[in-house]
């Protein structure tokens, strides 16, 4: 009975093929292109490109920075949002404002911007370099682009459930005699889970193909400081096409797995805000366990 | 006990000490400033260090004159491309059951799972000195790397999902009984779409527009790949402060940041008032 009534409006063959054409032109086909490039090469070179040190190297420090700034961004967004839902402090409105900057700021300017802060004669830098801590032109320098590119993910995500979550359910822990800390351990951190997961592997996901930010404080070393996307542009602009297309296939490769993980970390959350509600409803009713 | 006593232990017993609470606060914000607050405020400062007439000079100066009118060019091509095309998906989408849905609605977030290099690195395959297409377009004599086509089209390829993404989830939820009753009542089928359909979603709309085309004047790693760098030609805004940085100008260079930061804060506070005014008429979530 469902589907009758929907298929009563017109227009779905333009509007359904007018969406294929255009993402398989502008999407699709541009993309296949990458793996249909590197199948050419044969497995013997794809594996020789892959195993030399340079894109090694370059591979294992975007995977190894963009972890670490997700893992980072995992607490510190936790704690951002749980802030903002639950206490209330002078100028929070501009402050959760300010959380998706990031989104909106392009990646250029946030590079030079945090490169100037950073830098051993900025704002930040100067008061960190005579204690030997050495930011920008480091890849501690690619941790903080990541942590500022990444943000977002992991708050906006975590913030929704948080705001969500059933304050009966920690007063019926509190009310049976757990701790605070044990109520926050046992009962708030296993609710935020799914969605705390969700915004560390988008946030991870971003933060390894991520370019404009990270360029400007990366210092740009190889096998130091060189990430896979800068490696890519190099490769490009020595006409060394096989090379580039080899690495932009491998980054996809992990894309594609990332965006897998990430719906399915998504239909967890979902299933679980579900079961979560159901739960909290017998206490809402009844009034205690 | 007396009832109070018992007030404040259940109080306390689901939040934390005011201490605790005051350190987690001090925390946070701490965070924010360092990572948030304080590399805004040094575009600014920065941009300003050597007085308001270096500042004017470097915005009015012919290349920078060259970037602004090639950034608004390729993101008023860009943005009203993507806009039909979202308007066409979430139809699709939201209003009609097909089998393989889910795909399609995934697909159409893929771009924002490619690394920015590689969103500009396929058209390069595609239409560069060797590409698929390098036979045609030298018979007919068209550019499209290093040239704005190539512009565009990156441009395109990195703010695809924004208008669809925030029209689908919208769209469903609204579901198609008005539509339903205009055509009941003898409305065609376009204006059925003009009269009832993009007057619900319009401020989805515009919410959707408003972030595609921030992200459309601020890309840099697609639109880097296949400009070319021309100064003068191929210089989208964010590309002008990369080659302004990298010649040692950094008042000219956060000049022309502190125009795209200026952007990114009046995208912001569009964005909260819609949320604050529209809030029930955007979809549900979709905060971002």
């Amino acid at each position: 009975m469902r589907l009758k009534p929907k298929s009563a409006l017109p227009g779905f063959h333009l509007a359904l093929g007018y969406t294929l054409i255009y993402l398989s032109l502008i999407v699709l086909i541009p993309l296949a292109g990458v793996f249909l490039k590197t199948a050419e090469l044969g497995w013997q070179e794809i594996i020789d490109i892959l195993r030399s040190e340079r894109v090694l190297s370059a591979l294992s420090l975007s995977f190894g920075t963009a972890l670490i700034a997700a893992a980072l961004n995992a607490f510190f967004g936790t704690l951002v949002a749980w802030v903002f839902v639950r206490y209330d402090f002078p100028g929070k409105r501009l402050f959760d404002a300010m959380i998706d900057l990031p989104f909106a700021l392009p990646t250029a300017v946030a590079g030079i911007a945090l490169t100037a802060l950073y830098a051993g004669n900025g704002w930040v830098g100067q008061w960190l370099e005579p204690l030997g801590i050495k930011i920008a032109f480091t890849p501690v320098g690619i941790i903080i682009a990541l942590l500022f590119i990444g943000l977002p993910f992991v708050v906006r995500t975590v913030e929704p459930v948080m705001r969500d979550l059933e304050k009966e359910l920690e007063e019926a822990a509190a009310s049976l005699g757990a701790s605070r800390w044990q109520t926050i351990r046992l009962v708030l951190l296993p609710s935020l889970l799914p969605s705390l997961l969700t915004g560390f592997a988008l946030a991870f996901a971003r933060g390894v193909g991520e370019y404009g930010s990270v360029i400007f404080i990366a210092g740009n070393l190889p096998y130091v400081s060189e990430i896979a996307p800068l490696l890519i542009v190099i490769r490009l602009e020595e006409f060394d096409y096989a090379g580039a297309t080899t690495v932009a296939a491998a980054m996809l490769v992990l894309a594609f797995v990332m965006l897998l993980v990430i719906n399915g970390l998504q239909a967890w959350s979902n299933r679980h805000k579900v079961r979560h509600q159901a739960l909290a409803q017998p206490i809402q009713a009844g009034g205690a366990l | 006990m007396s009832s109070t006593t018992i007030l404040a232990a259940r109080h306390s017993a689901v939040t934390e000490s005011s201490g605790v609470r005051r350190l987690l606060i001090t925390a946070a914000l701490l965070f924010l400033l360092m990572f948030l607050l304080l590399p805004l405020i040094s575009v600014f400062f920065e941009a300003l260090r050597n007085g308001v007439h270096t500042y004017v000079d470097a915005l009015t100066e012919p290349d920078a004159v060259a970037a602004i009118k090639l950034t608004l060019l390729a993101s008023g091509i860009a943005v009203p491309l993507n806009l039909v095309f979202g308007v066409a998906a979430a139809w699709a989408v939201a209003k009609f059951e097909f089998r393989g849905k889910a795909l399609l609605v995934t697909l159409i977030d893929l771009p924002f799972s490619v690394s920015p290099v590689v969103s500009g690195l396929i058209y390069v395959l595609m239409f560069g000195a060797s590409g698929w297409a390098a036979g045609w377009m030298a018979d007919t004599n068209i550019q499209i790397i290093f040239a704005l086509p190539g512009i565009v089209l990156a441009t395109i390829f990195v703010t695809f999902p924004f208008v669809a993404r925030e029209l689908i989830p919208l769209m469903q939820e609204q579901g198609t009984d008005d539509e339903q009753a205009a055509l009941s009542l003898g409305a065609s089928g376009w204006q059925t779409f003009w009269y009832i359909t993009l007057p619900n979603v319009r401020w989805g709309l515009l919410y959707g527009v408003l972030l595609c085309n921030a992200r459309a004047m601020g890309e840099f790693g697609a639109v880097s790949v296949v400009s070319g760098h021309i100064r003068g030609e191929t210089n989208t805004m964010p590309l002008h402060v990369e080659i302004l940085y990298n010649e040692y100008n950094f008042a000219a260079a956060f000049a022309m940041a502190s125009v795209l930061a200026s952007l990114a804060l009046l995208t912001l506070g569009l964005k909260t008032l819609l949320e604050a005014r529209h809030g029930d008429s955007l979809a549900k979530g979709q905060k971002h």
